[in-house]
C-alpha cells in the first residue's frame, strides 16, 4: 500500500467527514453518518418494515429519507397493487415526507429534485445508488437488512475504499456518447474489475459531458463493480442544482474534488477519440465491442428505457436519429421516458412526437421491462437492443431471450433498420441537433 | 454456529449474477417460491440438486449486480451454509454477511471437483479439500463481522445491541 500522503481523494475526504474523522486511509475500517438515505417500492417498505417492527425501532430522522416508488408501477395485478398500497402506508406512518410515487426511477428523481449533491454521504436500496456520484456525492447501494439498520441508526459501516481513476482523454466523435464509454470501460476493466474500490472519472474529456450523461457514467459504476462513482463537481454540476433549486457556491464545489496528485490505486486511460459506439453482446456489459466488429442480428424489440438510458438527453438522442424515419416492420421500439419530468420536457420539445411519429410504442416511467418487472419483457429466443446496463441471461424475460445494450442513438438506429446497425449514417452531418448539443455538448 | 464447517462441494463459475440467483418475475412472491428458481437460467434443477450443508463455490465477481438481497436469501434457504469465491461483488458480500449466510474470499479452489466434500474455516481462512487433504488460502472474515455472521446476521445482531443499550439506558 502507498505511504500516507497528505493528498486525499474525493472520496477519502468525503468518507473522513461522514466518519466524523480528520482524515481516513484504505482499508481502515470506520462508521459513517448517513446524509441521505433513498428506498424504492421493491428494497424498501415491504422488506425494511418488519426489520423495523422486531427491532422495535423508528426511522431515526424522516427528513434524510427519500422514498421512490419505480418498480412496481403502474400496479398490475393485486401484488403489486399490495407493494404500492404498502409503500404509501409506512412513508405516512415514519413521517417520509418525500414521497416520490411513480414520478419516475429514484436514480432520476434524486438527481432532478436537487436531493444529491456534492459532498454527501448517500446510501440507496438499490445497486445503481451511485449514479449520485455524477453530482460528486459518495453514494452506495445496500440490501434490505441493512437498509433496516441504517433507517433504525443513521449509520453503516465501510472499509475505506481505495481508488480507481479513469481518465477520459480527448472528445468522442460523432454518434459517440456517455454509454459507449462505459460499455468500453466495462470491456476493458471486466464485469466487477473495479473490485469494490470508489471510481473517479477524471480527464479532460469529462468537461465535454453534461450532467445526464455524468450520470450514465456513473450509473454503470455497478457494472464495473464500483462502491461508488464519483465525477469531480464544476460549473455544471452548479447549473444543474441552481434549476433544482439548490444554491452552492464554488468553494462548496472545490472542497470535495479530489487533491490534486492524490495517491490512487490504479488508474486506467481512455481516449474518446478513438472509440467507436459500443454494442454489448449478451449475457453481460463487458462483452462489449465497437459496432463494426458486431453481426448485424436482427432484432425483435429495441427499448429506450430505465435509469440507464431513458433521461431527457437519451430521448432527444434516439429522436434525432428518429426523426423523419420508422420502426422496420417486424421490430417494435418500446420507450419508458425515466421520470415525469422527462415525460413533460421531451413532450415540450417536440422529441415525443418524433418518437412516436415514427412509430415508438410509449410505456409508463419506472424500472419496467429492463429488471423483468414490468411492460415489454421478452420471449423464447427473442432479441432485444437495449439502453439499459444490463443483459444478464433472463433478465428482461425469457431464459432464451437475447439482450444487447449500446446508447440511445445505436438503439434507435437498430429500431429503424430491423438489425443492429451502426448510428453514425444516421446522423445528419454526422451531427447530433440543437437540444442535445446544449445539454450533452458532444459536438464542437 | 461452530467456527469450522463441512459439507459438498457445489460448483459455479464466474459472474454468477443477481437475476440468476433470484429472477425478477419471482421478486414479488415470497422468498420459499423465488428460492425454487434460484440458478435455474443457468441450471433448471438447481434447486433440486443442492442439498441442506452444502458449500457453494464460486469464480469470481460472484453475486454481481442487483442490490437485492433475495440473492443471498435463495440461497440460504435452499440450506447453503456458505459461498466460497474467488472473488465477490461488494453489495453481494455485504448482504451474504448480512444475512448470516458466510461468504469467503478464496482466489484459489482449483483441483476440487462438484461435490467432492470440503471444510471451511472462516476465522483462520482455510479451505480444506477433504479427499487430497490439501489446504487452501481464504481471506479471513474479520472478527467482528463473524461475530454479526454467527449471531445469524445484521438484524439479531442488532436486535441484541438495542435490547442491551435499553437495559443500559434503563438502568
Amino acid at each position: 500500500m502507498a505511504p500516507t500522503s497528505a493528498r486525499k481523494t474525493s472520496a477519502q475526504k468525503i468518507v473522513a467527514r461522514a466518519a466524523g474523522r480528520e482524515t481516513v486511509e484504505p482499508g481502515e475500517l470506520v462508521t459513517c453518518r448517513v446524509d441521505l438515505v433513498m428506498l424504492h417500492d421493491s428494497g424498501g417498505p415491504r422488506r425494511v418494515a418488519p426489520i423495523l417492527e422486531r427491532l422495535g425501532a423508528r426511522v431515526w430522522d424522516p427528513s434524510r429519507v427519500v422514498l421512490v416508488s419505480d418498480h412496481y408501477v403502474p400496479a398490475v395485478d393485486p401484488e403489486s397493487a399490495r407493494i404500492l398500497d404498502l409503500t404509501r402506508r409506512w412513508g405516512r406512518a415514519q413521517g417520509v415526507a418525500r414521497h416520490y410515487d411513480m414520478l419516475g426511477i429514484c436514480h432520476v428523481v434524486l438527481a432532478e429534485h436537487g436531493h444529491v449533491r456534492p459532498g454527501l454521504f448517500v446510501v440507496g436500496g438499490d445497486s445503481h445508488t451511485p449514479t449520485a456520484g455524477a453530482f460528486g456525492a459518495f453514494a452506495m447501494g445496500v440490501g434490505a437488512s441493512e437498509m433496516a439498520a441504517v433507517l433504525a441508526t443513521g449509520e453503516i459501516w465501510l472499509e475505506v475504499p481505495e481508488t480507481l481513476r479513469i481518465l477520459l482523454l480527448g472528445r468522442p466523435g460523432p454518434g459517440v456518447v456517455a454509454k459507449d464509454v462505459v460499455l468500453a470501460l466495462c470491456r476493458r476493466i471486466g464485469l466487477g474489475g473495479a473490485g469494490y474500490r470508489s471510481i473517479e472519472y477524471a480527464g479532460d474529456g469529462l468537461a465535454g459531458f453534461g450532467m445526464e450523461e455524468r450520470m450514465t457514467l456513473s450509473n454503470m459504476a455497478a457494472e464495473l463493480g464500483g462502491i461508488t462513482g464519483l465525477v469531480p463537481p464544476d460549473g455544471r454540476t452548479l447549473a444543474w442544482l441552481e434549476r433544482a433549486g439548490v444554491t452552492l457556491d464554488r468553494a462548496e464545489l472545490e472542497r470535495w474534488r479530489s487533491d490534486p496528485e492524490a495517491p490512487v490505486a490504479e488508474t486506467v486511460r481512455l481516449e474518446l477519440d478513438r472509440l467507436a459506439p459500443q454494442v454489448a453482446a449478451p449475457h453481460s456489459p463487458a462483452s462489449a465491442a465497437p459496432i463494426d466488429e458486431v453481426e448485424p442480428v436482427p432484432i425483435d424489440q429495441a427499448y429506450i428505457g430505465a435509469c440507464t438510458g431513458a433521461k431527457l438527453g437519451d430521448l432527444r438522442m434516439a429522436a434525432s436519429v428518429l426523426r423523419g424515419r420508422k420502426v422496420a416492420a417486424g421490430t417494435r421500439l418500446l420507450v419508458a421516458p425515466a421520470s415525469a419530468r422527462v415525460w413533460r420536457e421531451a413532450a415540450a420539445d417536440g422529441t415525443l412526437a418524433a418518437l412516436t411519429e415514427a412509430g415508438a410504442i410509449m410505456l409508463p416511467s419506472g424500472c419496467g421491462a429492463c429488471a423483468g418487472y414490468g411492460a415489454g419483457v421478452l420471449a423464447e429466443g427473442e432479441v432485444c437492443i437495449a439502453s439499459t446496463a444490463r443483459n444478464f441471461k433472463g433478465r428482461m424475460g425469457a431464459p432464451s431471450s437475447r439482450v444487447f445494450l449500446a446508447s440511445p442513438l445505436t438503439v434507435a438506429a437498430s429500431a429503424v433498420a430491423g438489425r443492429i446497425a451502426d448510428p453514425r449514417p444516421f446522423l445528419a452531418e454526422g451531427k447530433l441537433e440543437g437540444p442535445i448539443a446544449a445539454e450533452v455538448d458532444l459536438v464542437g | 454456529m461452530s467456527a469450522e464447517l463441512e459439507g459438498r462441494a457445489f460448483l459455479v463459475g464466474d459472474d454468477v449474477d443477481t437475476d440468476m440467483l433470484a429472477p425478477g418475475a419471482y421478486m414479488k412472491g415470497p422468498v420459499e417460491e423465488l428460492a425454487r428458481h434460484c440458478l435455474e437460467a443457468l441450471d433448471p434443477d438447481f434447486a433440486r440438486r443442492v442439498q441442506p450443508g452444502d458449500i457453494l463455490l464460486a469464480g469470481r465477481n460472484f453475486g454481481t449486480g442487483s442490490s437485492r438481497e433475495q440473492a443471498a436469501q435463495a440461497l440460504s434457504t435452499l440450506g447453503i451454509r456458505a459461498v466460497v469465491a474467488r472473488s465477490f461483488a461488494g453489495i453481494f458480500y455485504r448482504n451474504a454477511l448480512n444475512l448470516g449466510l458466510l461468504a469467503v474470499v478464496c482466489p484459489d479452489w482449483d483441483g476440487i471437483a462438484p461435490l467432492d466434500r470440503v471444510r471451511l474455516d472462516p476465522r483462520a481462512g482455510r479451505l480444506v479439500h477433504l479427499a487430497s487433504g490439501r489446504s487452501f488460502t481464504c481471506r479471513p472474515i474479520p472478527p467482528h463481522l463473524l461475530e454479526m455472521v454467527e449471531s445469524g446476521g445484521i438484524v439479531p445482531w442488532l436486535e441484541q445491541r438495542l435490547a442491551a443499550g435499553r437495559a443500559e439506558g434503563g438502568r
